[in-house]
């Protein structure tokens, strides 16, 4: 299961920088958002693993090994908010910049005249 | 002192931002009048947070949220160092205040909010003493900064806005990495926790833990606009309008902090031989070259917004090598030295919004590419009448004093915080050498960049059409220079303050001590 997510994360973190360091504003905006699914899967991750397992703990539980973290979960809930909001507002900002500069492209001006 | 006013520079402008954002635009000067008392409030406030910092050597002011134990709550600390950068921000802010009240804040319907809401997260951030709280502030803060640079719209803005939140999303990635290789390592993101827990990491958590620093550094770097993260500066600040530009100088100054207070959280003196001072090399000569990149670009700027930007990088790039050098003594300097270059390069931002002529909103004082066969000195045309009316005597005079205070020259008191930061450089290495005598260079790279565009705007061109100044913009003006002017003759209460401060941020037992009542004499 490990290297299956870590191949994923890998996958999106990959495509997202690709796309990130493309010419067109959506490639931008489609880069960012994979990068942050990769970072967001990852911060899930560093909890550790665990298939079933309850992630509150339970009065006079013993064996914590038993239980998923659930701080990781709060922190990748909080960044998926900040994440979602940032990048509603960069579509915004993308598509003023369309409607102004008349082209997609993340200079404001293509390079064929 | 109650603990509970350490969360106050947190509510007074969240609260301030929500009842004007309830008012709507309609009623601007009970929103205006709502910014004016958040700001005072938030003065005060810090006045009083700095007064009970300074009371004895080890005096920290922990505010637990909810009041659970520090490892696993979120904490507000207040130190010296950051009752410092809250009085700057809260004076920084309230001194810019009156210069938005005329026309500036019309170009846009949510100018106030924003600010205030900029400040919640400047305050949150210099405040917070957990890793994930950090990022939450700093997001904030670049929310409502991505509004502010867009503030007014026009392409100018727009495309540079692009840039910069594309810029800043990327590095929110790089932070939220950081700070999960860190909470994977330790299981635990307060930042004294972390501090008491490095000198005991080991083999494999020891390399993910620099790995997670490194990631958060450069993240921090990309905020401080350091080379080569910070080319998207120069183009953001100048297409932003003056105040909110003004209002930004403080930003990068948020990232030398974070990066000061991690570095010697974390990898002070004490954290174990492989993890003590880790990066501080780097850290020095990437300094050095955003120094020497930003007196290049100073040298070549086109307007006068341009030329602000460049000082901006200056004086990041030295703030960044002088914290590099892990020195308490240089570190006080190099506080003094943030406070003044934050109020200088601030008055300087909104002093090149009101020498640009008025039609042209969009950008600032234009600068003639120096050619040097129309550039004769001694030209007989030089020997006319000056006759300058009195507006302009005033904005020569403040032109004269921000060259003086970002040169770093007698007898302002830029030159003093410049000469605390650089005497004690020496007999720290062949690099702290090197940042001495360019950081030296950079004054003179100031100098003629600051005098060439002096003489252009007031002396050259006799039919340049002044815009007429509003007694607001004035008032901020001189406010801001007037801070730096008392501080030349008021050093002593100043100097002992910061230089407490350098000695407290470099014995992190305290901080540590007062966040997690655990004694520091058992780390290992």
């Amino acid at each position: 299961m490990e290297a299956v997510l870590a191949i994923a994360i890998g996958a999106l973190a990959g495509s997202g920088v690709w796309l990130l360091l493309r010419p067109r504003t959506f490639q931008v905006i489609i880069g960012l958002t994979l990068i942050s699914y990769a970072v967001n899967l990852f911060i899930f991750s560093i909890g550790g693993l665990r298939v079933g397992a309850d992630p509150v703990l339970a009065d006079g539980a013993a064996d914590l090994s038993r239980y998923a973290d659930p701080l990781p979960q709060a922190l990748v809930l909080t960044a998926i908010v900040i994440g979602f909001a940032t990048t509603a507002l960069f579509l915004v900002v993308l598509l003023t910049s369309r409607g102004l500069a008349g082209n997609d492209h993340v200079d404001g001006e293509d390079g064929t005249p | 002192m109650n603990g509970a006013l350490a969360i106050a520079p947190v509510l007074i402008p969240l609260a301030a931002a929500a009842v004007q954002v309830l008012l709507g635009i309609r009623l601007r000067r009970l929103r205006t009048g709502l910014s004016f008392l958040s700001c005072l409030a938030m003065v005060a406030v810090a006045a009083m947070l700095m007064m009970s910092a300074s009371d004895g050597e080890g005096a920290t002011l922990v505010y637990s949220l909810g009041n659970w134990p520090a490892r696993f709550a979120i904490v507000l600390v207040v130190d010296r160092l950051s009752a410092l950068m809250l009085l700057l921000t809260a004076v920084l802010a309230l001194a810019v205040l009156p210069y938005a009240l005329g026309r500036w804040q019309r170009m846009g319907p949510h100018f106030q909010p924003l600010v205030q809401l900029l400040l919640v997260g400047y305050n949150g951030a210099f405040l917070t003493g957990d890793l994930f709280n950090l990022f939450v502030f700093f997001e904030v803060l670049l929310a409502a900064s991505y509004g502010l640079a867009l503030h007014g719209s026009g392409a100018r803005r727009v495309g540079a806005g692009l840039h910069y939140i594309a810029i800043n999303l990327t590095a929110s990635m790089l932070f939220l990495i950081g700070v999960g290789l860190i909470f994977g390592v330790t299981g635990t993101l307060n930042m004294a926790v972390l501090a008491h827990l490095i000198p005991g990491l080991t083999g494999t958590p020891r390399a993910l833990m620099h790995g997670g620093a490194a990631l958060l550094g450069l993240a921090f770097l990309i905020k401080a606009a350091v080379w080569p993260v910070g080319f998207w500066l120069p183009r953001t600040y100048s297409a932003a309008i003056p105040p909110v530009a003004a209002l930004f100088a403080a930003m990068t100054k948020l990232g030398i902090y974070v990066i000061l207070r991690l570095s010697l959280l974390f990898f002070g003196a004490d954290a174990g031989a492989a993890s003590a001072h880790f990066g501080s090399e780097w850290l020095l000569w990437l300094g050095i070259i955003t120094l020497v990149g930003g007196s290049i670009g100073m040298l070549g700027a086109r307007d006068l917004g341009k030329l602000a930007a460049y000082c901006v990088l200056v004086s990041s790039g030295t703030l960044l090598g002088a914290v590099a050098l892990h020195s308490p003594a240089v570190t006080a300097g190099a506080l003094a030295y943030l406070v003044i270059s934050v109020l200088g390069i601030a008055a300087f931002f909104l002093l090149a919004g009101l020498v640009a002529p008025r039609e042209a909103h969009d950008g600032a004082a234009q600068l003639e590419p120096y050619d040097p066969a129309i550039d004769a000195l001694f030209a007989a045309e030089d020997e006319r009448r000056v006759t300058s009316p009195s507006p302009v005597v005033i904005l020569a005079a403040c032109f004269l004093a921000c060259g003086l205070l970002l040169a770093g020259l007698p007898p302002l008191s830029g030159f003093i915080a410049k000469f605390a930061l650089l005497a004690p450089m020496l007999g720290h290495g062949f690099g702290a050498a090197l940042l001495f005598a360019l950081a030296i260079a950079a004054g003179l790279c100031t100098v003629i960049a600051m005098a060439r565009a002096g003489i252009q705007i007031f002396w050259a061109d006799e039919d340049r059409e002044f815009p007429r100044v509003e007694p607001g913009e004035t008032v901020s003006v001189v406010a801001l220079l007037g801070i730096c002017l008392v501080l030349t003759f008021v050093v002593a209460a100043p100097w002992n303050y910061l230089a407490a401060t350098a000695r407290q941020i470099h014995a992190p037992g305290h901080y540590i001590h007062a966040v997690t009542g655990q004694a520091t004499e058992a780390r290992p």
